[in-house]
């Protein structure tokens, strides 16, 4: 466990050293506009998991807190402007205040009956960002990307870069959860909640924990975007679609273990990159269902369960979905 | 015997328009053994669900140890020493046998604050003393009948109880296996936990208890000794009918 820890330090500063010489090599432009897209998707799969694989609460509201992140980014930017590094702390603040009040209203719902109120929340953040004038209403918002600072030469490298550092934050934050008693008493609820209770887990609060956290992290890949766009409108940032990749993404990279869904993230994203450049950005959607099908029928527990069947003859019976 | 451990009073549970419980009242002492018995539907299950805290009771008071904990979530009545056995048991089916006992160990027993191994050291004990030692490490979904009761008694004792709600945990097993998990009751009782006990299996409730309920219908319909509560008639007739 020990030497765990250590490893997977050195790992995750490797990432960021690795992000940071990207960032300043020539490598091409396109490459870190659709680097960040893909490391966007890193940080919202591996929120959802928090709670929809560990607890197994099922989510859709991901779009939800990814928006109001962005739109709290518009808001301070517009009004202050912000730097983003505090664009980003607001957007989580606020998230995951957001994650808290709706966990609230929502948790006690159970199974298929929560996943549609957190369909609903997005739609409800929708319907408020159209109709609020002062972040551009339906029409949408234009922003100027504000000079890169140093030592990045464009803005969008820079980007790449917070969005690598975002990644090992919510990578980092996950397996803190997963492998304390905070994982233990999450995945206990999820097997049965009423002898999870009886064994002295406060299921209630360990749900707002993981709810709240899982959105602020949701709200923290938000934030940058409308920097990233330049440009901000509510249809395009409350797109379910960000809610259906990310629990894609969980599914097809496994949601028993942390790296499940940064594996899937990185899969299923660099795909519908590859696609959308080679082929059409329409079939990047395509792309999501056609590999959520292949993987819940042909390995249900996702690359680190096929990982594990290789490794080890006898199927061990862990993580249920 | 000193004084009472758990005292339930006037304890009224309604399912919609259906009483499930109606005016229960019950004192049970600490260190007792206690048999709790009924027909099928008579309400056992749903008297012992008030009490651990996974239903609330509509009316009545519920007071452990000199406190009122009839408003208390489940969790705080565990961390206050109260734990169950499932009648169908629900283990942590992702876990193994040593990890759901790992949760309670964490979350009432506060050894979260122990090193991982101390904590794994202490479930392996509890489990040796149910005989399970040789299962630690084994995921809960693939035990076998017997081998699940146990487990449930075991998740329930790592919660460190004063008093163990054992919800037929005998239902389905051998007499052989009966005998077994009756050892390992009492073996509990000698070290001063209270234990209620539901049971259809009447040689084992009667030759466990010290004192029995019997529940028809949502009420208690007779209480006394194990020789008394057999020869009731009112007992008589709602097991075997009028």
């Amino acid at each position: 466990m020990r030497r765990g820890i250590s490893r997977f330090w050195i790992g995750a500063a490797a990432t960021v050293a690795l992000a940071a010489f990207l960032s300043l090599s020539r490598v091409n432009e396109y490459f870190f506009f659709a680097g960040y897209a893909v490391l966007q998707f890193v940080v919202l799969a591996t929120a959802w998991n928090i709670l929809g694989g560990y607890a197994g609460y099922v989510n859709f509201g991901t779009a939800a807190f990814f928006g109001i992140g962005a739109y709290t980014s518009v808001v301070l930017f517009t009004a202050l402007g912000a730097p983003l590094v505090v664009q980003i702390a607001a957007a989580a603040v606020v998230t995951g205040l957001l994650g808290f009040g709706t966990g609230l209203l929502t948790l006690r719902l159970r199974g298929i009956f929560y996943s549609i109120a957190t369909v609903a929340v997005v739609y409800i953040a929708e319907t408020a960002m159209t109709n609020w004038r002062y972040v551009g209403g339906a029409t949408g918002l234009q922003l100027l990307q504000p000079a890169p600072i140093f030592p990045f030469g464009t803005y969008n490298r820079m980007l790449f870069f917070v969005m690598a550092v975002l990644a090992v934050i919510a990578v980092s934050v996950a397996r803190y959860i997963e492998i304390s008693w905070i994982g233990r008493g999450l995945r206990a609820l999820r097997d049965t909640e009423e002898a999870a209770e009886c064994s002295g887990v406060p299921t209630l609060r360990l749900k707002l924990l993981a709810c709240t956290v899982s959105g602020a992290l949701m709200g923290m890949a938000g934030a940058p975007l409308p920097m990233y766009l330049s440009f901000i409108e509510p249809s395009s940032t409350f797109n379910l679609n960000y809610s259906v990749v990310a629990l894609a993404a969980a599914i097809i990279g496994g949601t028993s273990n942390w790296i499940g869904p940064a594996l899937g993230a990185i899969l299923l994203a660099s795909m519908q990159q590859i696609v959308t450049v080679t082929i059409s950005s329409e079939m990047n959607v395509l792309v999501v269902g056609v590999m959520l099908v292949v993987f819940v029928v042909a390995a249900p527990d996702g690359i680190l369960g096929l990982i594990r069947k290789f490794r080890r003859p006898r199927p061990s019976g862990s993580s249920a979905p | 015997m000193s004084a009472s451990l758990l005292r339930v009073a006037q304890l009224s549970k309604h399912f919609g328009g259906f009483s499930a419980l109606s005016d229960v009242s019950v004192e049970i002492a600490q260190g007792e053994r206690f048999g709790l018995i009924g027909p099928n539907g008579s309400g056992k299950t749903t008297l012992i669900s008030c009490i651990s805290g996974s239903l609330r009771n509509d009316s009545g008071a519920i007071v452990f140890d000199g406190e009122d904990i009839s408003s208390l979530p489940a969790y705080q009545r565990t961390r206050r020493g109260i734990a169950r056995s499932f009648q169908i048991p629900r283990p942590f089916a992702s876990m193994t046998v040593l990890e759901n006992l790992l949760v309670p160990l964490e979350y009432v027993a506060h050894r979260r604050l122990l090193v991982i191994e101390d904590r794994r050291a202490e479930a392996m004990q509890i489990l040796e003393g149910m005989g399970l030692a040789d299962k630690a490490d084994s995921p809960s979904n693939r035990l076998t009948q017997v081998e699940l009761r146990k487990l449930e008694l075991a998740r329930a004792m790592a919660a460190r109880p004063r008093l163990l709600i054992s919800d037929e945990a005998m239902a389905g097993l051998s007499s052989t296996e009966v005998e077994e998990v009756l050892a390992i009751l009492r073996k509990l009782n000698d070290t001063g936990i209270t234990i209620i006990m539901i049971e259809h299996i009447m040689k084992a409730v009667m030759g466990f208890s010290q004192r029995v309920i019997c529940l028809d219908a949502g009420r208690i319909i007779c209480e006394g000794t194990p020789e008394s509560i057999v020869k009731d008639p009112e007992v008589q007739k709602a097991y075997l009918g009028a």
